[in-house]
């Protein structure tokens, strides 16, 4: 199967890589996925006092797919308060990286990261 | 970049790229001033010069693998082989038996075949390999029952290289007067096949594993003690009614050169893909979290099966752009299941998951093997970083003792 160019340009040019200290209180970690499913994505956001998301970075293991998947996910949640940031879809995600059929898993994944992060970030305030 | 063809070629259990020799044979069975006429056509010199080349390549094989040329009947690849000789033998035997004992670690193609028995009421027995991926003997003694017909176990395995221990096999069978079928779309070339030694009964063979054309392969019917199969295709009545079908003479021809190259050539070959095989483990030896899968010692030369622990396979194949192999990763299908074989040898998931298998073979040079090495340790290291697992790992947390979201 060959890639698109955008999941490519992610690939190799991943956006965010890192982490920050989940035990602090402006931080939320979502951690989704499974090794035996051959994707675990972390997903980490910064939040202001203001409820704005200022920072993210992401880990993730998995397939090229799944990396885009996340990185371009920091990407979008940068600046997007935490109500805006609940409203990204999946499927706007498998959109722009355009996705094929067997890698939409990949993007429902993401989804499901920056929706913990965001309980995560809840839960601690 | 220029001294190499890329990406690099180190998928050779997939398929081999004909070998130039054998080319040439092909070419000279296709035109007008060539042999191009149908073998089975008796009444003019057109099919005799056919058949006399499909006679000769009939000999290769035979002489390659230690039987009788009337013992081999063409195919168009192992697959068909498999499903003729396991559905064939299944078929004729069925009111001794409708019980067969096969391993889960073969191709899909002997295990959809019984698959497709089981729909018609047979009852098959799917054996575990030890953690080597080798059969425990004891195991398979323990499977057989009064109603087994067929034993179906492969010769050299696709995914890990591991070689079984046929000879053993063929023993026990054989005192039970149970069918003994092997796949051996992967040996020819690779270790030496000799049907008498081994006591086989049906064996498949494929040409494109051995440097020789796509879309021919063979299978062993043994006369001595006669095993009898029922045809699969019905037609002309080619191959003493086993197999209709006009012979491809091109493409025997060439299964027949590649088969005589590999039995000839096959002892110095080994020894510098072995040194290859060597050099690339060398190669990733001092790496952390590396596992080699399948028994390293009981293996064909040119095979190394790893997982580099806590990178995904289809990803690592993505860095590898100017490496070409294949993973044991769920992602390179369309499933999400990882490598059915490696779980079979008692892998977790997720060392399946970041498996790749390296196979390398006749064309395959030094400074390829070097390349391979550095490109794949700088996109494990790449895909480490990116890693929230290795993190964990680093870190000295058990990844076994975390509860997963598994989705
Ligand atoms: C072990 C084994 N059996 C059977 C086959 C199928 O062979 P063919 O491509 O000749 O049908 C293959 C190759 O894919 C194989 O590796």
């Amino acid at each position: 199967m060959a890639y698109g160019d955008k999941v490519m340009d992610h690939y190799d040019n991943p956006r965010n890589v890192g982490s920050f200290d989940a035990k602090d209180a402006e931080i939320g970690t979502g951690m989704v996925g499974a090794p035996a499913c051959g994707d675990v994505m972390r997903l980490q956001i910064k939040v202001g006092t203001d409820g704005v998301i200022e920072d993210a970075k992401f880990k993730t293991y998995g397939c090229g797919s799944a990396i885009a998947s996340s990185s371009l996910l920091t990407e979008w949640v940068k600046g997007k308060t935490l109500d805006e940031a609940k409203e990204i879809k999946n499927t706007a995600i498998a959109e722009e990286l355009e996705l094929p059929p067997v890698k939409i898993h990949c993007s429902v994944l993401a989804e499901d990261a920056i929706r913990a992060a965001i309980d995560d970030y809840q839960s601690k305030q | 970049m220029s001294d190499f063809k890329t990406p690099i070629y180190m998928d050779y259990s997939s398929t081999t790229p004909v070998d130039p020799r054998v080319a040439e044979k092909m070419m000279q069975c296709l035109t007008m001033d060539g042999v191009f006429g149908n073998p089975a056509s008796r009444s003019h010199a057109h099919g005799w010069a056919a058949e006399d080349l499909v006679d000769q390549a009939r000999e290769e094989i035979a002489k390659t693998v230690g039987a009788d040329s009337r013992e081999i009947v063409w195919t168009s690849g192992a697959t068909e082989s498999n499903n003729l000789a396991i559905k064939g033998a299944a078929h004729f035997n069925q009111r001794r038996g409708k019980h067969i004992v096969t391993m889960k670690t073969e191709h899909k193609a002997v295990l959809d075949t019984c698959r497709q028995l089981e729909r018609e009421g047979f009852e098959v027995t799917y054996l575990d390999p030890m953690e080597n991926g080798l059969l425990d003997l004891d195991v398979l003694k323990a499977a057989l029952r009064d109603d087994t017909t067929i034993v179906s176990v492969m010769h050299v395995n696709n995914e890990t290289g591991v070689i079984q221990d046929l000879a053993a096999i063929g023993e026990i069978c054989r005192d039970r007067k149970i069918v003994f079928h092997v796949d051996a779309a992967q040996s020819v070339g690779k270790v030496v096949v000799d049907v008498e030694a081994f006591k086989v009964d049906l064996m498949s063979f494929s040409a494109h594993k051995a440097y020789g054309p796509k879309g021919i392969g063979a299978l062993f019917v043994r006369r001595k003690p006669r095993v009898r199969i029922e045809a699969q295709i019905h037609g002309g009545g080619h191959e003493r009614g086993m197999r209709s079908g006009t012979l491809p003479t091109h493409q025997i021809v060439g299964m027949g050169e590649a088969f005589r190259i590999a039995r000839e050539e096959m002892g110095a070959e080994n020894e510098r893909i072995r040194m290859l095989r060597d050099r690339l483990y060398d190669g990733f030896k001092d790496m952390e979290e590396v596992f080699v899968n399948g028994d390293l010692d009981q293996r064909i030369a040119g095979n190394l099966n790893i997982s580099f622990n806590f990178v995904e396979g289809e990803s690592l194949m993505m860095s590898l752009r100017d490496v070409a192999v294949s993973s044991g990763s769920a992602c390179t299908s369309a499933s999400l299941e990882p490598s059915y074989v490696l779980r079979a040898l008692g892998r977790s998931d997720e060392l399946a998951h970041s498996s790749l298998r390296f196979t390398i073979g006749r064309f395959t040079t030094e400074a390829e093997v070097d390349l391979a090495i550095e490109q794949t340790r700088a996109a494990v290291e790449k895909l480490r970083d990116l890693s929230p697992l290795w993190d964990m790992f680093k870190d000295g947390i058990d990844l076994d003792s975390v509860v997963w979201a598994a989705h």
